[in-house]
């Protein structure tokens, strides 16, 4: 299975859709600052793991699935719950590689330079979950072919 | 007030920006990486390395494995919920957050407190 980018995505997501998700994102970071400061670090660093922008990419993905199949004259169709459910698998294995992030960043950090670490903990996040991916579309489509995982 | 103005806004960007990584990317279940993707641990580190030092930030991201861990099976139950339950992905994400809270809490009372 191929990975491509496909910019015609960027057009689906209204302004305001956009607009919602970096206020959550910048609302999360500050709640995650002001926790940190009034119950200390250990507490506030439970929140940067914290699943802000998930949900409402979820609901992204269900909705524009629904709204291309309407367009395709289907009316009732599961594909976007079906399509929602693949996002939240991705996300399964992104919070895998954000396990290593954390680690990298609390063993390397004290060793090394910030933008250093952040770099390196930012490349084995996006290793250990392509590899964990990776992995299991590879044993999917021995399982039940390439076309089942697409579909 | 300033600074949390300055946070809000470095937060939204960085998330904005791995949310539109996630947008163009197929498929789904590769662009549903990036829903896990360390947005707002990058703000939140700059930021506390800038202000407080490395020391601090290496102790929140201590505590983040726990929070990755509760990421984890929130992520499990979602992909449950909307898979095999056929239910909504707003329900589904937003009551499945009890369990994030309730395993990233818990980890902390049982072994960070």
């Amino acid at each position: 299975m191929k990975i491509r980018a496909n910019f015609s995505g960027l057009k689906k997501t209204k302004w305001h859709e956009s607009l919602l998700r970096f206020a959550l994102g910048g609302m999360i970071t500050v709640a995650a600052g002001i926790i940190a400061k009034r119950y200390g670090p250990v507490l506030g660093g439970l929140f940067l793991a914290f699943p802000a922008i998930f949900p409402a990419s979820a609901t992204l993905v269900e909705k524009h699935e629904r709204e291309k199949k309407l367009k395709a004259g289907i009316a009732r169709s599961m594909r976007g719950r079906q399509a929602a459910a693949l996002d939240a698998r991705g996300a399964m294995f992104g919070s895998v590689g954000l396990c290593f992030f954390a680690i990298i960043v609390w063993k390397v950090l004290p060793m090394l330079q910030a933008p250093v670490t952040l770099t390196l903990a930012l490349t084995a996040w996006l290793a250990m979950s392509f590899f964990i991916w990776r992995t299991h579309v590879c044993s999917f489509q021995k399982r039940h072919g390439e076309k089942a995982h697409q579909a | 007030m300033g600074a949390l103005v300055y946070r809000f806004i470095v937060g939204g960007i960085i998330v904005s920006v791995f949310a539109a990584a996630g947008d163009v990317l197929e498929p789904k279940s590769f662009a549903g990486l990036f829903g896990a993707a360390p947005s707002v641990a990058m703000a939140t580190l700059t930021l506390a390395i800038m202000r407080e030092g490395k020391a601090y930030a290496a102790v929140e991201s201590g505590s983040m494995i726990a929070g990755a861990l509760a990421f984890f099976c929130y992520a499990c139950l979602c992909t449950w919920l909307m898979k095999k339950r056929n239910i909504r992905s707003t329900v589904a994400t937003v009551s499945a957050m009890v369990l994030w809270f309730t395993f990233a809490f818990g980890a902390w009372f049982l072994f960070l407190r």
